[in-house]
């Protein structure tokens, strides 16, 4: 069994990035799991950043992961105050009944 | 090492099956547990390799804030049990093989990053701040970020705050025809506004228009 290096996590973080870009091109249903998956590009996101930080031997990649922790965390709740809000206005989140900036 | 090898795969197997189910999964309430799964797992990677700091922060602001906050709107909203079918019309599977043919190729270049830089691994120069290994991370987390970083880090403290106000600012609804306690004209109001002492005549009555 080869031992675990930084390509193995920089794939894992690959194969997450892949699925969330996924998500958001085929999730047709309700927009919060679109913003899920956003969660989940960012992981991936984090999981290169601390690898690299490990493998390279440099603690900065560990502090812009705590930078990119606090902007999720700050999109999540603006995101989802939008949705509360665009719910109340048209009680529906489908994604296909968002439409009209007809675009 | 072997025991570490079998748990790097054990974890990332259950990261990347989650992940699928959070973007397959019929009920979005399943959605947003798979999504509490994947993180508490990379979470796991974190403290394995070595950044401790940083797995129980993903823990604490991800798995405590973020993902109960989005069961939280997921109930408010009642979306949880509207729909038991992938799509909301047959209309939209036709992006199914264009969304899974981008995913790919933009898999098969993230791949293609990771192979061509191990052929020429000398491009990155680090130890701008190499990493002490006789202090704890979380020691050395510290001492890097509030010196070196302290503006990000004031300026994050920033975009939290942003956050925070923009998000009351949003969801904020002024209602109509609600009655509210008035402070001010309860405390400013006087004895002579509300009693009237009146010299009653004797079988007369008062006038109360007067």
């Amino acid at each position: 069994m080869v031992e675990v290096g930084l390509g193995h996590y920089l794939t894992l973080g690959a194969i997450i990035f892949s699925i969330g870009i996924a998500g958001i091109f085929l999730n047709r249903k309700n927009v919060i799991v679109i913003l899920m998956s956003i969660e989940l590009i960012l992981l991936a996101v984090n999981i290169n950043l601390v690898s690299f930080s490990i493998f390279l031997n440099d603690i900065t990649g560990q502090i812009f992961t705590l930078f990119i922790l606090t902007v999720a965390a700050a999109e999540a709740a603006i995101g989802l105050a939008i949705i509360v809000v665009y719910y109340r206005n048209t009680s529906t989140i489908d994604v296909e009944k968002i439409q009209s900036l007809k675009g | 090492m072997l025991v570490h090898t079998l748990f790097f795969y054990i974890f990332s197997f259950i990261a990347i099956l989650s992940a699928i189910m959070v973007t397959v999964s019929k009920n979005t309430v399943h959605s947003v547990l798979f999504l509490i799964l994947d993180f508490i797992t990379i979470s796991c990677l974190f403290i394995m390799i070595g950044a401790e700091f940083l797995g129980m922060i993903m823990l604490i602001v991800y798995v405590g804030a973020v993902a109960v906050l989005f069961l939280f709107v997921v109930m408010m909203l009642n979306v949880a049990q509207q729909k038991k079918e992938w799509f909301s019309s047959n209309e939209s599977s036709k992006h199914i093989p264009v969304g899974v043919l981008i995913s790919i190729i933009i898999f098969f270049e993230l791949t293609v990053v990771i192979g061509g830089w191990k052929f020429k691994p000398d491009i990155v120069s680090p130890m701008s701040l190499p990493l002490n290994l006789d202090i704890t991370n979380t020691h050395s987390i510290g001492s890097v970020l509030y010196t070196d970083y302290i503006h990000l880090f004031q300026l994050s403290g920033m975009i939290l705050l942003v956050a925070m106000v923009g998000a009351i600012v949003l969801t904020f609804r002024e209602r109509s025809g609600l009655k509210r306690q008035s402070y001010f004209a309860q405390i400013s109001r006087e004895r002579s506004d509300s009693v009237k002492l009146m010299d009653v005549p004797s079988k007369k009555g008062v006038d109360i228009d007067g």
